[in-house]
């Protein structure tokens, strides 16, 4: 789960991590009373998980509390990459003498947590490891030791950090990985990490991930979900319990049961598709033992999407059975009173008898194929038909 | 021969007693697998079908000679019923479990390699050494006994391309999952060794998807270490960045992690990748000759 930089914020302040001082306005009055509030210049801060919001116009200073109030007006509503502009951050405005960059990420490649540092800030970090990797300290850090002295030391030292600046960096260090753990990151980034011109060390931004499977064990940041954003139909899923991704620009619905086997869903259709231009709309895993309730649901969830026109389903019982699965289409098909093209490919365990009780219900849009190319061939000749 | 779950395997099975644990044992023992005991706390005495029960992994290990632990348990005690296992001496740890906090893995991942422990999953299906032991959940039914090893981040994806292979009239030596985490216990690289040298191994299929780069430094090892032929197939190629697909460590960050980059990096290396199951099940068909 990706947080907003206020949010982020919040948890560096919990964290001990110098932050400005500031609240969130999600209309123009409430930044006004913000800026009031904070008094002197402000910056105003477009809230929202996509970069590029300071090109896009979605970060302004303000002078005074009217400044910030028509800032806030302007940007409210913004459209940054797809985006709706919904919430503001509105904070003290900062004098910047340099600006560093730091960050913890999880490396999953060798299995510890990567520290970066660098004096370099303020530009995006993957042009300074390409075209300046000696300014960027990197170093990791072995769980089962955790974060000693000794290594924001040599970080400190590698990344070249001035000496009367080291002891606050450090303690930023130590505070960012503290949350790092604490709070089961998957990233954690300060970016920039400014230095004023009397010496302070704080973070400007941040950037923090926290991963979905720990979220139990932390209600407060869980509950920081903004249940508004995002799309309204990966919005039903997550409602409904439903692993779905959407695709864009697709026009058949896919549904099969494991992760794996539903991306190599996806790849097949594209492939089938390419030549006439169609594309799945989705991914979606309706996971092991899939009853005809939660096949209604999945499809339920499909259908929500006005440009799907026909639904590949993929299924390969394991432990599931083919003959429930198909119990469950021919309901999830009644329930929604689904007309659209539905080709079926149903394989492993009992599908057989899956396949025969489909035969002999029959419904008009069902057509099932015996193998996943074969099916994936056939809904895009449906979908290329019903268009025309 | 069979790597991994063997004729060797004296199964434990950690929450036994809970639904699927209970189902999926029974399965194995079925199969033919060593199942002599299971552990869920407080449960000690009590017996699940005539698999005795254990308080304890320790007690499971002393009774009845436990090597390989299979881990059933809801994912926020996974972590502790694996350091259990380790702690009480199996060698061998499957964990099925689905949702354990990447952080916990993190952790149990530096615990264990230093000892020497072989673990697969999270998030995996299991391993099938068709004819000689099942631990876990995969279809035994779908796959025949033969001398192709398979080894794979996903479930039902692996039984596709077994179905393939046995449609070609080709088994397994050993199915693997390694699971769909972002840290699993074991690499693709742990396994493909394994494979190389096990005189029951003709080729080698491995099954990948988007994200890490584990893929990438599986090629990089077949290349300097693997003298059986290897297939590969890869998925995810229409998979958006920065979403996770179904798996916790399938997803694509900022540019890296993509099936494309994947697919590159291994066809870089002379390792033929299909484009999909089938495809993939011919070419290691055509590679047997």
């Amino acid at each position: 789960m990706d947080l907003l930089e206020y949010q982020g914020k919040q948890l560096f302040a919990r964290f001990g991590l110098p932050v400005s001082e500031g609240a969130p306005a999600a209309t123009a009055a409430e930044a006004r009373a913000v800026a009031e509030q904070l008094g002197g210049p402000v910056v105003v801060k477009a809230q929202g998980l996509v970069g590029g919001r300071g090109k896009a116009g979605g970060i302004k200073l303000a002078a005074d509390p009217a400044e910030a109030e028509q800032h806030a007006a302007a940007i409210l509503g913004m459209d940054i990459r797809g985006h709706t502009v919904r919430q503001l951050w509105i904070e003290r405005a900062s004098d910047i003498a340099s600006e560093y960059y730091f960050s913890i990420t999880f490396d999953r490649g060798a299995k510890q947590p990567l520290l970066m540092l660098t004096t370099e800030g303020g530009v995006e970090i993957e042009t300074v490891a390409e075209e300046s990797p000696e300014e960027l300290a990197r170093l990791h850090v072995d769980p089962l030791m955790g974060l000693q002295p000794f290594h924001v030391r040599r970080l400190c030292f590698a990344a070249g950090i001035p000496a009367p600046e080291v002891k606050q960096v450090g303690a930023i260090i130590e505070g960012a990985y503290r949350a790092f753990i604490e709070t089961d990151a998957m990233l954690v980034e300060i970016n920039p990490l400014i230095v004023t011109p009397d010496g302070v060390v704080r973070a400007l931004d941040s950037k923090y991930t926290v991963d979905d499977n720990a979220l139990y064990r932390h209600p407060d940041i869980a509950g920081m979900r903004d249940a508004e954003s995002g799309d309204p139909q990966e919005r039903l899923a997550r409602e409904r319990g439903v692993n779905f991704v959407k695709l864009d620009g697709g026009d058949i619905g896919t549904l099969a049961n494991g992760a794996g086997l539903a991306m190599s869903t996806l790849d097949v259709v594209a492939a089938a598709g390419e030549a006439t231009g169609h594309r799945p709309a989705n991914f979606l895993d309706v996971g092991g033992g899939a009853d005809a309730e939660a096949i209604a649901t999945a499809m339920e969830v499909l259908l929500s999407d006005p440009n799907v026109r026909a639904v590949l389903f993929n299924v390969f019982g394991g432990i599931t059975r083919g003959d429930e699965v198909a119990h469950g289409i021919l309901t999830a098909l009644e329930r929604l009173d689904a007309t659209l093209p539905i080709v079926v490919r149903l394989d492993g365990t009992n599908a057989d008898e899956g396949r025969r009780i489909l035969a002999d219900a029959a419904p008009p849009n069902l057509h099932v194929e015996a193998t996943m190319l074969g099916a994936a061939a056939r809904v895009v000749e449906l979908v290329d038909g019903s268009a025309a | 021969m069979p790597i991994i779950v063997t004729a060797e395997t004296r199964l434990v099975v950690q929450g036994i007693t809970g639904r699927e644990g209970r189902f999926h044992t029974l399965r194995n023992r079925d199969y033919g697998t060593a199942v002599v005991a299971g552990v869920t706390p407080g449960k000690g005495g009590q017996d699940v079908d005539g698999v005795p029960v254990y308080d304890t992994v320790a007690e499971a290990v002393a009774e009845q000679d436990a090597n390989t632990a299979m881990v059933f348990v809801p994912p926020r005690f996974a972590a502790d019923a694996i350091y259990e296992a380790v702690d009480a001496g199996c060698g061998t740890i499957i964990c099925i479990t689905e949702g354990i906090p990447a952080h916990d893995m993190l952790r149990i991942y530096n615990y264990i390699r230093p000892r020497g422990v072989t673990m697969l999953g999270p998030n995996c299906p299991g391993a099938l050494s068709p004819g000689i032991a099942n631990v876990g959940i995969i279809p035994a039914q779908v796959f025949a006994a033969g001398r192709v090893g398979l080894v794979s981040r996903s479930g039902t994806l692996t039984y596709q391309i077994g179905k393939e292979l046995a449609d070609l009239g080709l088994g397994n030596s050993t199915i693997v999952g390694i699971g769909g985490d972002p840290i699993v216990g074991s690499s693709f690289i742990d396994i493909l060794e394994r494979f190389e040298a096990d005189p029951g191994t003709d080729l080698i299929v491995m099954v990948g998807e988007i994200g890490g780069d584990e893929e990438e430094k599986a090629g990089a090892y077949i290349d300097e270490h693997v003298s059986k032929p290897v297939v590969a197939y890869i998925a995810g190629f229409q998979a958006p960045a920065g979403k996770t697909m179904g798996h916790a460590g399938a997803i694509i960050s900022g540019s890296s992690g993509t099936a494309a980059g994947k697919q590159q990096a291994l066809q870089a290396r002379g390792i033929p990748v299909g484009d999909s199951p089938t495809a993939a099940a011919r070419l290691a068909a055509e590679r047997l000759g």
